[in-house]
């Protein structure tokens, strides 16, 4: 149960059990073997922390967001009816009242356009993939392909913050914080919820730091974020002039200044400050550790493509995630932006998929030859889905698409979720969903049911209510469970 | 409750027997070895346990009532019940008729209360309690802070140690504690932490060393005086409300433009420092713009109520995001003046506490008659004071908006209030959702609270302002003074600050609350008044020592036997470091400024429109101002504040959490504030003609303000020995070290000693004591 991530709230909140004992008891030899939270919150809610409600399929999640909402209609969601009926108005029957952005509510026709990529089926599932994704396609059978994914955003900002918050608006803690508060890290080194951040090629609408929030809850648990910066977490490294050595002096002499106002004062408060700067210490070494990519071998270079050795790409990013999940950290996750194709869907659409396609499957690829797959959940996808017409004009060999609630698709493989089968199902025009629809809040409930978490009793009480990652909904998709 | 006494007890078998097994064993015993009170008091007893547990389904909402049992009112619960004719829910003296005990303390799944599906069940100490409330006959109370505050007498206490009549209200807890108050602080911790509450800075070494040479009685009050009258106080006191009016410069969705609201940032230091009355304070925010002939600066106040995010999302529809602002008003009108959860009750009745759904879009009225749109344009189009809008020129400045620290002659546009001519109809909102209406409402407030007169009050925001400012408001100068408590001792007598309602906490002094809150009412409502008294009080002045009895009675200190040891929060420790070094620009209001930041923040996580799309940095004085004038972009906040728990500014907020994480461990030791800092401090010292220990000495005054005691400054020294040493060998790191910032460097010779002094300066920074007040 070590993890000093925790130890900090712990010694907070045992501060008044430990007051009973004396000021001098060895707080941290306790503290490492106390369950996290064990004394914080309401007697229904402690359960949930530091341990799962049952056995976890999964122990860690790479979540590789998509961010702009890439097609399903041009990668997973294989629509032929769209290329027959090219052109020709969205019938009424199908729209059934849907509402529309501000950018198409004015459009006067709702021309239905196919893709223009083509698709094949692929593997022993035989799921259609677009020629878009032909590593993702190689792999098809290692994945979940729900094809019946729906929101209740319309709007970048609002579907994003839903879909890592669990609500459109206010400051809610994000998944990685809910599963940093719940589980814990299992590094002692490492931060159990970390955020790596792209910019693709295409259209993009930036990512807000609230999406990885803590928001209510203690900020140890705020996704921390990664830079491709010098410093790969803020403030790392240290000044120009002082090696690790210097560095190890001055702590030293730090802590016996601390201990003399401990001495003083007796407020525990200082013992835990000491504590974490031994624990910052200790990830200057193991943070430059992980981020060097200098070290992996060849073969695994190219798996992830050249692009891996440039920090900050798409599939640096990826063989990061590999690296620090591998490491321990609860949640990794990572925002592939520029997937936002009003128009120039033709244009922008391949150098976004070259960008995703290579390292996502890379990514899957090497969890599963390190034998570390079946314990890690990845997840792809985007906050929405995209129209089956085009935005604006439809010229004969480009268009964009609008975006759509309704209806998209989201994979996952690994982690106790079924390989190689497809679920949900949409309409043959792609808008509606006909089959085992998947609410943003049942998405939610089955991540946190893969990891061993109840979603109902994974709850923070927050000025007066009891908040879940699901808020007052969402049901475990029992369909995609291995 | 007190569930605490003899789990000590209990602890003390764990160390022993530690396992993660025995996690329930602990949680059963714990509950069961407490002691029941001989006379158990709903409000403080029985009423969070029905709250917390039952009331979510016999509570108010009654969508979700279930057998159409209320628990929360007393003839409901002691009725016949619907379900089962003759029999009752609670029959005062005996338990064992009430349907509530049997229920709850039965075995059998299939009845017991609550059922296990909700998740929720009690202990048997609560089930206790319960039994023995309804033997003493099942009394309801009104839920105490909607009660309006009573008028109660002084505790006396034979003591001498009272100040004034806060002192014998917190002794009068603490000897029924058996606790007993701490000394007084030493001068030179008295007038560091007297310092940072009221400027939010550190004293000076001239300041320090005036206080402890003044013996004359009245010494402190003098300090006190004075730090009140200095204008840095309004800086300070402005921090907490930036929070609570979600302050930024920033529209805070997606593309997340520029916006400039920083003119009423600075009336906000201005009104503390004019002292305004909490009345006149607050009218002016809620309503300026509905007084008789508004003045500009009336006007600006109510920008206020304009501080929201906004979006300038392409394709938003207009009407949803409307709906978002006014919400955002009407919750923070919720939670900054009345400390009710108002949110619960956007979407359905709220489950605890007397406001239904219909209350909110009532209140939500007031809100809505805004002529505004919910899309004024995209990041393009749209503007950094989005209408309405009023403009502020070189002349405003110049005669009436003097405190405007407005730079150039630029005209500057900040939003503020104003009403549509034609009343805008107001619906409640079926489940929250823009566009579903129900039934229309007219703009009132909750009755529980206190009823709407409208002979008394308009339908407007004025009147909203004046039912808020009526004597008969149970929540206004509670929820003030309150939070005016929190900043000083690190907790409110109500420690969920933004929570009075059934849920939240129960006073830890109610007595001493109402008595403040009447007090404060009136006498003008008088701010400084408030403030003076706190730090005036024996409590205030207690020392921070905690020792064993202390610790074990009141491990969080409720009962204020000891001064609280607090971490500065985010803006301060960016003042101290700054102050003490002598870098701080001491310049008051202003543009927003951007200082040192890790590069590539904003671009990594922008759209890539909008001239915020970089972070492009300042330079010179806009280096060292104080970090309440750091640019506050939404969506990626500065990252040093965040570490700190300061709020993003997303909504309203009025409590911070205080955390300690390695990630501040990294800042406090890499930053490159601190590290300048420190390179300034040790140029100045090294330029002056006295010894390396008085060097020291010096810097150890200015940063911890005291004097270092001498085990404290041989560590140092030795350090700094030991340090110089090796930097004589190794001449590049040392060069490497001094040339870190971009203020002016002084040449200084010795190389090697600067660096080492540098490095014992950082150290410093980083002590416990250096970034606590204690």
């Amino acid at each position: 149960m070590a993890n000093e991530f925790f130890e900090n709230r712990l010694n907070i909140n045992r501060r008044h059990f430990m007051g009973k004992l004396s000021l001098g008891l060895g707080s941290v030899a306790l503290g490492s073997l106390l369950i996290p939270d064990l004394f914080k919150g309401d007697d229904d809610s402690a359960p949930a922390l530091g341990l799962a409600h049952f056995a976890p399929k999964a122990r860690r999640i790479i979540y590789l967001f998509q961010n702009g909402a890439p097609s399903q209609l041009e990668s997973f969601d294989y629509k032929p009816m769209l290329t027959k009926m090219a052109g020709q108005d969205l019938p009424a029957s199908i729209r059934m009242g849907q509402r529309l952005t501000g950018m198409t509510a004015s459009q006067k026709k709702f021309p239905l356009i196919g893709s223009h990529f083509k698709f094949k089926q692929y593997g022993k599932s035989g799921a259609w993939v677009s020629e878009l994704f032909p590593n993702m396609a190689n792999i098809v059978d290692d994945l979940c392909i729900i094809k019946s994914m729906h929101t209740e955003a319309i709007n970048h900002d609002p579907a994003l913050t839903f879909m890592q918050t669990g609500a459109q608006q206010g400051n809610r803690p994000s998944m990685g914080a809910w599963l940093s508060y719940g589980l814990g890290s299992e590094n002692k080194n490492l931060p159990a919820f970390c955020v790596l951040l792209s910019r693709g090629r295409g259209n993009g609408q930036g990512v807000y730091s609230k999406l990885w929030t803590n928001g209510f809850l203690d900020s140890v648990h705020q996704g921390v974020q990664f830079s491709s910066g010098e410093d790969p977490v803020l403030y790392l490294n240290n000044p120009d002039g002082i090696d690790k050595a210097g560095r190890r002096r001055m702590l030293d002499q730090l802590a016996q200044l601390n201990n003399i106002s401990y001495a003083e004062f007796g407020d525990p408060e200082i013992q835990t400050k000491i504590q974490q700067y031994e624990m910052a210490y200790r990830m200057q070494s193991s943070v430059p550790e992980l981020t060097d990519m200098t070290k992996e071998p060849d073969h695994i270079i190219k798996m992830y493509g050249p692009e891996c050795l440039v920090p900050g790409t798409y599939a640096a990013n990826c063989l990061l995630a590999r690296k620090l999940s591998e490491a321990g950290v609860r949640f990794v996750q990572l925002y592939h932006q520029g997937w936002d194709q009003h128009g120039n869907l033709v244009g922008e659409m391949p150098l976004q998929a070259q960008d995703a396609d290579r390292a996502s499957a890379a990514l899957i690829m090497d969890l599963k030859q390190r034998g570390l797959l079946d314990e890690t959940l990845v997840i792809w996808g985007g906050e929405f889905g995209r129209t089956n017409y085009c935005q604006g004009d439809l010229s004969k060999d480009n268009y964009g698409r609008d975006h759509h609630p309704r209806c998209y698709t989201v994979l996952m493989a690994g982690g106790g979720v079924k390989p190689g089968i497809v679920y949900g199902e949409s309409d043959e025009f792609g808008y509606n969903i006909v089959k085992n629809p998947v609410h943003v809040n049942d998405f939610h409930a089955t991540i946190l049911h893969l990891m061993g978490l109840n979603h109902e009793k994974l709850i923070f009480k927050h000025l007066g209510r009891r908040y879940r990652l699901t808020d007052v909904a969402g049901k475990v998709v029992q369909g995609i469970m291995a | 409750m007190n569930l605490e006494g003899k789990r000590g007890i209990v602890l003390a078998a764990f160390v022993v027997m530690l396992s993660v097994g025995l996690y329930l064993f602990f949680r059963n015993t714990g509950s069961n070895s407490q002691k029941i009170p001989d006379l158990v008091d709903y409000n403080f007893h029985i009423r969070p346990i029905l709250s917390d547990r039952c009331f979510k389904c016999h509570g108010p909402d009654a969508k979700q009532r279930k057998a159409e049992l209320r628990l929360d009112i007393e003839e409901r619960a002691y009725a016949s019940l619907k379900k089962n004719p003759g029999g009752h829910a609670l029959v005062p003296g005996k338990p064992h008729e009430s349907e509530v005990y049997l229920r709850i303390s039965s075995a059998d799944t299939s009845v017991r209360m609550p059922p296990p599906s909700s998740n929720l069940s009690l202990t048997s100490f609560e089930v206790g309690l319960i039994k023995k409330w309804i033997e003493q006959g099942a009394k309801y109370q009104p839920h105490w802070s909607l009660i309006p505050p009573k008028e109660h007498a002084i505790p006396e206490n034979g003591s001498d140690w009272a100040k004034n009549e806060i002192d014998h209200f917190i002794l009068a807890r603490m000897e029924d504690k058996g606790l007993k108050p701490n000394e007084e602080a030493d001068k030179a911790r008295m007038l560091k932490r007297l310092s940072l509450d009221l400027t939010g800075l550190p004293p000076s070494m001239k300041q320090q060393q005036a206080f402890l040479k003044d013996d004359s009685p009245d010494a402190y009050e003098k300090a006190v005086d004075a730090l009140l009258t200095d204008p840095h106080y309004g800086e300070k006191m402005a921090i907490q409300w930036l929070d609570v009016a979600r302050y930024a410069d920033s529209h805070g969705y997606q593309d997340d433009g520029l916006r400039t609201m920083w003119p009423w940032r600075d009336w906000v230091i201005h009104a503390f420092n004019k002292n305004y009355p909490y009345d006149q304070f607050i009218t002016w925010q809620l309503a300026g713009d509905l007084l008789p002939n508004p003045t500009k600066e009336m006007l600006l106040a109510t920008g206020f109520n304009r501080n929201h995010k906004i979006t300038q999302e392409g394709g938003v529809i207009d009407e949803e995001y409307r709906v978002e602002y006014v919400t955002d008003r009407t919750n923070t009108f919720g939670k900054a003046f009345l400390s009710l959860t108002f949110e619960c009750a956007r979407c359905h009745d709220h489950k605890y506490d007397p406001i239904l759904q219909k209350d909110y879009y009532s209140l939500f009225a007031f809100f809505n008659q805004v002529a505004e749109k919910g899309y004024q344009g995209d990041i393009y189009t749209g503007t950094a004071a989005d209408p309405p809008r009023m403009s502020i020129t070189t002349a405003d400045v110049e005669k009436i908006l003097t405190f405007i620290n407005k730079k150039d002659t630029a005209v500057v546009k900040v939003m503020i209030m104003r009403d549509s001519s034609v009343q805008r109809p107001t619906y409640v909102l079926k489940r929250g959702a823009y566009d579903v209406h129900e039934d229309r409402v007219t703009a009132s407030t909750p009755r529980a609270i206190l009823p709407f007169d409208t002979t008394q009050f308009a339908k407007n925001r004025f009147g909203l302002v004046k039912w808020l400012l009526d004597p008969k408001n149970p929540l206004t100068a509670r929820v003030f003074v309150n939070r005016i408590w929190q900043e000083f001792f690190g907790r409110g007598i109500v420690k969920t600050a933004g929570d009075f309602g059934m849920q939240g906490e129960l006073p830890s002094h109610p007595e001493l609350l109402d008595w403040l809150a009447i007090d404060f009412r009136k006498n003008g409502w008088n701010i400084k008044r408030l403030v003076k008294q706190i730090v005036m009080s024996a409590t205030y002045r207690q020392s921070a020592e905690v020792n064993d009895k202390k610790y074990g009675t009141d491990p969080e200190n409720v009962y204020l036997s000891h001064a609280p040891r607090l971490r500065l929060s985010a803006e301060l420790i960016r003042d101290l470091v700054l102050t003490s070094s002598g870098l701080m620009v001491n310049e008051i209001g202003g543009p927003s400024v951007k200082p040192y930041q890790p590069k590539g923040l904003w671009e990594a996580s922008t759209s890539g429109r909008g001239i915020l799309k970089s972070y492009i940095q300042d330079h010179d004085t806009k280096l060292y101002r104080r970090g309440m004038y750091t640019f506050i972009k939404r969506t990626v906040p500065p990252p040093v504040l965040l570490v700190f728990d300061a709020s993003n500014r997303d909504q309203c907020e009025v409590r911070r959490l205080r955390t300690s994480t390695p990630l501040q461990s990294l800042v406090m030791m890499n930053d490159p504030l601190v590290l300048e800092s420190s390179r300034v401090l040790a140029e100045r010292l090294m330029l002056e003609k006295t010894s390396v220990d008085e060097k020291i000495h010096k810097a150890f005054q200015l940063i911890i303000c005291r004097e270092a005691e001498s085990k404290e400054l041989s560590i140092l020294e030795a350090y700094f020995e030991n340090e110089q040493r090796l930097y004589a060998k190794d001449q590049k790191s040392a060069g490497k070290l001094i040339n870190v910032g971009e203020f002016k460097h002084e040449v200084i010779k010795d190389q090697g000693a600067l660096a080492a002094l540098e490095e014992v300066i950082m150290t410093i920074y980083n002590m416990d004591e250096a970034i606590t007040k204690s």
